[in-house]
């Protein structure tokens, strides 16, 4: 029973009514328990009807998904016992005050009167709301809220929690402390798997990573090893003032131990300037040649710099596009 | 069950604060009616004595039918629209149809609340002119719940089916014909000088629910028993439209919360 996966998707599809693609493609994955897992990708691309289906709100149109062994579709009701949710938006009960948004939600989930009210004020105390238990919520600011759904997640000890976009809109002090949080809860064995279209912020948190873009996730696989995706790692990425792109191209395919040389359009706001990327084992010793290789068909180099290998370059490699 | 219960208590615990606006909004309307036809107009003599007898029925479904009504219709129109903040409680582990039932429950107890306390209101009002017969007590009970609940129904048909934008205009829509066509202001048995409109009448629960409550309350009148609709017809629509609704409106609660 231990080794059943927390999360587990199987070629999930979700169609909307009334539109022709589908929102999920055909998705496929597996989360263990204890993991921190990313589902990665542009707005749009899937991540949120993704979750959806997993907190059974989205019913899949076809394909299965559990959680902890159980049916989403088949025993929502026992699903939801195991799983938390920390949504986008703000979606608290104005009506109550701080402490009973927590304290009624662990009575939602059966927990004992004496049980939640010990729980809900060391939460409190742990997620620095203790002075502001009295308080009604429309005043809160944004990390205050996000900070207080989590509180409200983690009152019925769920086994899964779900975090949509978690530090979106956040000022970077409310970013650091929830990162902290996370990783946190995380030590503690709770199984999260977090969307967002930070790039940085996955590559802190997660321990596996799934990108995904159009419904269909594209890869699936630890940070290091993603970035290793990129043909030697680092990549040098010249802009150079030319009108024959393909004569640049040829020269640069020349310089040793290049493996790779794209050319990425024109770079906006100049005219005539196009921004060329190589990729090569070793792209440091590479500055000075390709400078002289683009001299040499008579063009001009107004810029060069050698890419870290960041999530976000593996993006653009995998999906040949920027992500925002 | 414990979720459902413990649900139920949110809603006790919030209405607790808020008690003199809920009353506030509930009685400001029977208030002014109970004065106005009860006392002014008498006072004229442009109305019948009596006539307060026959009206007060109809004030007591109209009030508690509206109150329930609204305790669910709009909450839900806005919650579901854009507060979401009843997705709590839709993640808690009980069906979501459930959550529907919830509020169905916890509007009708708002409105036999509301309904009730009409009755000390007109005793203090009306004085003397207060009649109202107590050998149908049980029946008078019987007949303040099931209008509770079939305005609750009404509401959670409303309240899932109406977009946030369309708020004002359907309650324009729904509102004052049900106002009219209720049988609240007049019995159903006198309208059979406008045959067609008293079959219109017949589409309307509020109708059922006035007529049942003026069978349970009004005392004969000069030695004569007020004729109302039967009983047993007055029970079997608005049990019959309390199923409906709520099946109707467990329906598009589900279609609405999960996509």
């Amino acid at each position: 029973m231990t080794d059943t996966p927390a999360i587990q998707v199987e070629r999930l599809v979700k169609q909307y009514p009334k539109s022709k693609a589908n929102a999920v493609d055909g998705a496929s994955f597996t989360v263990r328990r204890g993991e921190v897992f990313g589902l990665l990708g542009p707005n749009g691309a899937g991540k949120t009807t993704t979750i959806g289906v997993l907190i059974t709100s989205v019913l899949p149109t076809s394909g299965k998904a559990s959680i902890m062994g159980v049916d989403v579709v088949q025993d929502p009701i026992e699903v939801k016992r195991h799983i938390a949710v920390v949504p986008q938006m703000n979606n608290l009960d104005r009506s109550l005050r701080v402490r009973e948004i927590l304290t009624f939600h662990a009575a939602y989930h059966g927990v004992g009167r004496k049980e939640r009210e010990t729980l809900a004020d060391k939460l409190l105390q742990e997620l620095g709301l203790a002075d502001r238990k009295n308080d009604k919520v429309p005043r809160f600011s944004g990390g205050m809220t996000q900070r207080l759904m989590i509180a409200r997640a983690l009152m019925h000890s769920p086994d899964v929690l779900f975090l949509d976009e978690p530090t979106n809109n956040l000022d970077p002090q409310s970013r650091l402390f929830l990162w902290d949080r996370i990783r946190e809860l995380n030590q503690r064995g709770l199984t999260i798997l977090l969307t967002t279209h930070d790039m940085d912020e996955a590559d802190r948190l997660c321990e596996r990573i799934a990108v995904m873009d159009n419904g269909k996730l594209l890869v699936n696989d630890t940070p290091a090893v993603l970035k290793k995706m990129i043909p030697g790692g680092h990549s040098l990425e010249l802009h150079v003032g030319t009108t024959q792109q393909e004569t640049v191209t040829a020269a640069l395919r020349q310089l040793p131990g290049v493996t790779k040389v794209d050319e990425l359009g024109s770079v906006a706001d100049q005219i005539g300037v196009h921004t060329f990327r190589i990729y090569a084992e070793e792209v440091g010793s590479l500055v000075g040649p390709a400078a002289q290789a683009v001299l040499g068909v008579g063009a001009e180099v107004r810029d060069l710099s050698v890419k870290r290998p960041t999530l976000e370059e593996v993006f653009i490699y995998l999906t040949g596009r920027q992500l925002r | 069950m414990k979720a459902f219960l413990a649900i139920l208590r949110r809603d006790i615990v919030i209405t607790k604060r808020e008690i003199v606006p809920f009353l506030l909004q509930s009685l400001m309307q029977p208030l002014f009616f109970l004065f106005i036809f009860g006392k002014v107009l008498p006072g004229m003599g442009l109305a019948a004595g009596n006539f307060v007898a026959i009206m007060l029925p109809g004030i007591v479904a109209l009030t508690t039918l509206l109150a329930a009504m609204q305790g669910v219709s709009l909450p839900l129109v806005l919650d579901l629209g854009y507060a979401r903040e009843i997705d709590d409680r839709l993640l808690a582990p009980l069906p979501v149809a459930f959550v529907a039932y919830e509020k169905v429950l916890f509007a009708a107890l708002r409105g036999m609340i509301a309904g009730s306390v009409i009755f000390p209101l007109a005793a203090w009002i009306l004085g003397d002119r207060f009649s109202v017969r107590t050998d149908h007590i049980p029946l008078l009970i019987g007949m303040i719940v099931l209008t509770a609940f079939t305005g609750a129904g009404i509401g959670l048909v409303m309240g899932t089916s109406i977009k946030p934008e369309q708020i004002s205009l359907m309650f324009t829509l729904v509102f004052t014909p049900l106002l009219f066509t209720g049988c609240t202001y007049y019995p159903w048995g006198q309208l059979d000088h406008i045959r067609w409109f008293q079959v219109v009448t017949l589409f309307n629960p509020l109708t059922y629910a006035a007529e049942g409550l003026r069978y349970s309350m009004v005392p004969p009148i000069n030695g004569h028993q007020l004729k109302t609709l039967g009983i047993e017809w007055v029970l079997f629509a608005l049990i019959a439209s309390i199923f409906g609704t709520c099946l109707i409106g467990a329906r598009t609660f589900r279609r609405r919360v999960i996509s």
